[in-house]
């Protein structure tokens, strides 16, 4: 399966009268998107925003992010498929990037786990997002509403959101086009002899309301473990509907740009053979996480892969799913590198993971995620920040008297990423 | 928990993810039913998951009326 | 100025070897031996005032009085940090390097940095406890450990925050600390994989630690026992009183039971912040089971129900608070009587 991607740079977002991409920048007109998105009537209210690289700016409680891109060229295959399109697999044909931009979700707090972006000072090291242009889509709920409903409404807002935008890059002549191929299994050794096949496993969260992941609209809590191209990953076919804490959530954004498949891309035909990818979940019963990480290891067995990366989301229970699919996978002879983040306590002396076992011999590591972060006033907040000492990795009285709020770095959106989208780590 | 037992109080350990309970050293464990609802079931009737919780509690009182000498799980 | 004292045995000191190892504590003024590669490492920022040598025979074979009286040096010094070594490879001075300088940071509280090589027993026995500069494993290494000794020992004594352990060049064990490696993590994942496929070298970020075991309590009648019930699942009054976090938990819960014939969606919500909390939230009991409990009581099946439960959130909390709040927790529990606990976990 082949996939042509067309990266076009965008340095700036803009209100204005039209909707368009020109010069490199975004320009949108709310009112458009105001209208795509009151089409839904379980929102009362929205509104728009903008936050730039730099700027004195906090949004809070941040709910997902997103990456504007569209298919070019086909009117079968659309983007988020399942989901905001119709059912067709993604992952071929050509499709377009606006590089530089995404969608920020934000508004009331639906559970406890919403984050904090910062566009500036040092808790901007710590989010990748402090690096994007950011339209940031403010809603307000009906009164009433269940936090199932809320969410749900919020996510496909969301996703509308991005689709939207990303059609405005369909006409547009790409800044960089790159390729992406997986050849079938005996292609790709006839191809490169000496290489080794290595595979790649992403654990992606299904825990339940502000705990799941849809892959092509399917809720993957209800799913056995099951094998996806990478090429279609970067179309949207995976999305999150999760709000685990946020430093170690994979938002939909971390999805469609996921670092271990770009890597292993970066390899392919070089140092290895990008030779599949499994999806797995983290359920919430034992049987559950039983049989998905016996189907990891079966599966890694049948595609005779010669190593594996496996990625997790989240933490606590999920640690149980970790350690199942590594020493299982290790089992059937199939070695692996397992990413991980850490709650090694405030003073980073506490055990850093709730299970562990032997055969996870190799393993990279987001850091520590109870470590403490002031982070200093910022001029303008995108959100409120009513709700920065209940969100995971806040604490009462957590807002100083100059302004300033102290969190643990579990409260940054994508501080600790488990898919290894960070440069942190922790010793 | 395990400081409970260090004070000499006989623990039992209900919970769902029985692997992380022998991972961090619980002595008695019995098996829960779902991370959001470790004794109880909300697809069932009320009298039903009543019985299911008491179920469960037989299970944790057994356990902890039963000498052991190591880590055991009740199923 | 900030004012180090230095701990070196009978050798460093120039007192003697072997034959010398047997002779008690000494305080001199001024550095000593290795003392004057620190202090040039320390260039004008940090002064060792003191020194103080003991023979490595009589500190092992007497460690508590040699403590004793090396504490009773120190603290009339009163120094802002507290060197010992290096000790490179030399087996009972790692020891006492390490016994020392833990007993100085626990006793004095204040900061102590070792150093020493990575197979000398004190490394293993202290590293959890103590900064070790890890050193090469004779004193021909002394030039590589000054700066590194130096470094941390200014940090510690302006009370800078300490780097992670690759960066400061102490042993990892003591503590987690987050740093900025040159690549993203996913990078690092694929090159640790093709080495470990192809039977290379390569370092794990994160080395698989060992839990901590307690011996089983004795079985209990269950006719006559006290029981209390403890969740990690977060059930609170509703409204979180006492607003327990939804994770990273910093305290726990003390309240009594709600009435049982009280509808229990009115009267417990979760604080938990990690698993769905709709279900909980609906009927607490499916986290804390009371309402079976008491009609164990009722019906005679068990002995008793103490008044009160305990709660906190295990989403992300600690070992180390979850161990403090157990310990606090079975202090309140021994008091009146309890000798069995419902422990339930989400």
């Amino acid at each position: 399966m082949k996939l042509e991607v067309g990266y076009i740079n965008i340095t700036d977002i803009q209100f204005g009268n039209e909707c368009k991409v020109a010069g490199g920048t975004l320009h949108v007109n709310q009112d458009c998107l105001k209208e795509l998105i009151l089409s839904d009537a379980r929102i009362a209210e929205v509104s728009f925003d903008i936050a730039r690289p730099g700027e004195s700016v906090r949004i809070t409680p941040v709910k997902d992010v997103i990456e504007p891109r569209t298919k070019v060229g086909t009117d079968e295959m659309g983007i988020f498929p399942g989901i905001l399109n119709k059912v067709k697999t993604v992952g071929m044909g050509r499709t377009h990037v606006l590089k530089g931009a995404a969608v920020v979700t934000c508004g009331q707090i639906v559970g406890f786990q919403e984050g904090i972006i910062d566009m500036s000072g040092p808790g901007a090291d710590y989010t990748p997002f402090s690096a994007t242009n950011n339209l940031v889509v403010l809603f307000t709920p009906k009164a009433d509403i269940q936090p199932h409903d809320y969410e749900q409404a919020l996510r496909m807002a969301g996703l509308k959101v991005a689709a939207f935008l990303g059609d405005l890059g369909k006409e547009v002549t790409p800044d960089v086009v790159e390729t992406y191929e997986t050849l079938p299994i005996l292609e790709q050794k006839a191809k490169y002899p000496d290489l080794p096949r290595i595979g790649y496993v992403q654990m992606l969260q299904t825990q339940g309301l502000l705990h799941d992941t849809y892959v092509y609209g399917v809720d993957m809590k209800e799913s056995l473990t099951t094998m996806i191209n990478p090429t279609e990953v970067m179309d949207g076919a995976i999305i999150s509907g999760n709000c685990v804490s946020a430093c170690d959530k994979n938002t939909t954004y971390h999805h469609q740009n996921n670092p271990v498949i770009a890597d292993m891309f970066e390899e392919n035909g070089k140092s290895l053979i990008f030779a599949g990818m499994i999806i797995t979940n983290e359920n919430v019963f034992l049987m559950d996480k039983e049989r998905s990480s016996d189907w990891t290891a079966k599966l890694c067995k049948m595609m005779g892969f010669d190593g594996v990366v496996i990625t997790q989301e989240g933490f606590g229970n999920p640690d149980t799913d970790l350690m199942m699919n590594c020493k299982k996978v290790e089992d059937v002879g199939v070695p692996t590198v397992i990413v991980t983040d850490e709650y090694a306590g405030r003073d980073g002396t506490s055990q850093s993971l709730a299970d562990v076992d032997a055969a996870a011999n190799a393993v990279v590591t987001g850091g520590n995620a109870n470590e403490v972060i002031t982070l200093p006033k910022m001029d303008k907040v995108i959100g409120t920040l009513q709700y920065v000492d209940v969100i995971a990795g806040g604490f009462e009285n957590n807002t100083q008297p100059d302004g300033s709020i102290v969190v643990e770095l579990q409260a940054i959106i994508g501080a600790t990423n488990e898919l290894g989208f960070n440069k942190m780590s922790a010793r | 928990m395990k400081e409970i037992e260090r004070a000499g109080i006989a623990v039992v350990h209900v919970c769902t993810i029985t692997p992380i309970s022998m991972t961090v050293g619980a002595n008695r464990i019995v098996p829960a039913i779902a991370i959001p609802y470790p004794l109880g079931d909300p697809k069932k009737d009320a009298g039903a998951e009543v019985t299911l919780r008491r179920e469960i509690m037989d299970k944790a009182l057994s356990a902890l009326a039963t000498p052991v000498s190591e880590q055991t799980i009740f199923e | 100025m900030i004012k180090i004292v230095h701990y070196i045995n009978q050798f460093y000191a120039g007192v003697g070897g072997e034959e010398k190892a047997d002779i008690g504590p000494h305080m001199q003024e001024g550095a000593m031996g290795p003392g004057a590669a620190l202090k040039a490492a320390f260039g004008g920022d940090a002064e060792i005032t003191h020194t103080i040598y003991c023979g490595d025979s009589y500190y092992a074979e007497n460690t508590e009085k040699a403590s004793a009286e090396i504490l009773e040096m120190i603290q009339k010094v009163k120094p802002d940090v507290f060197i010992a070594g290096p000790a490179f490879n030399a087996g009972r001075y790692g020891l006492a390097c390490g016994s020392i300088s833990k007993i100085v940071q626990e006793k004095l509280e204040i900061p102590v940095v070792t150093g020493m090589y990575q197979e000398n027993p004190g490394a293993e026995m202290y590293k959890d406890s103590i900064y070790i500069i890890a050193t090469k494993d004779s004193a021909a290494g002394m030039r590589d450990a000054a700066p590194k000794l130096a470094k941390l020992a200014l940090k510690l004594a302006k009370g800078e925050k300490i780097g992670a352990s690759i960066e400061e060049g102490y042993m990892p064990g003591k503590a987690r600390v987050n740093f900025f490696e040159e690549k993203r993590g996913s990078r690092r994942a694929v090159e640790m994989l093709l080495a470990k496929i192809s039977g290379k070298p390569f370092v794990t970020e994160f080395p698989m630690p060992d839990f901590d075991r307690v011996a089983p309590a004795a079985a209990i009648d269950v006719k006559t026992a006290r029981f209390a019930i403890v969740t990690s699942g977060g059930i609170v009054p509703k409204g979180n009183p006492d607003r327990i976090e939804s994770s990273s938990a910093s305290k726990y819960g003390e309240y009594a039971y709600a009435d049982v014939n009280a509808d229990p969606s009115t009267v417990y919500e979760t604080a938990h912040g990690g698993y769905d909390p709709v279900y909980a939230n609906q009927n607490g009991y499916r986290v804390l089971p009371y309402d079976t409990l008491l009609n164990y009581e009722k019906e005679g099946k068990i002995g008793s129900i103490h008044g009160k439960y305990y709660t906190t959130v295990g989403n992300g909390t600690a070992v180390k608070d979850s161990a403090k709040f157990g310990q606090e927790i079975a202090e309140k529990l021994l008091a009146d009587g309890v000798n069995a606990v419902i422990l339930t976990s989400t």
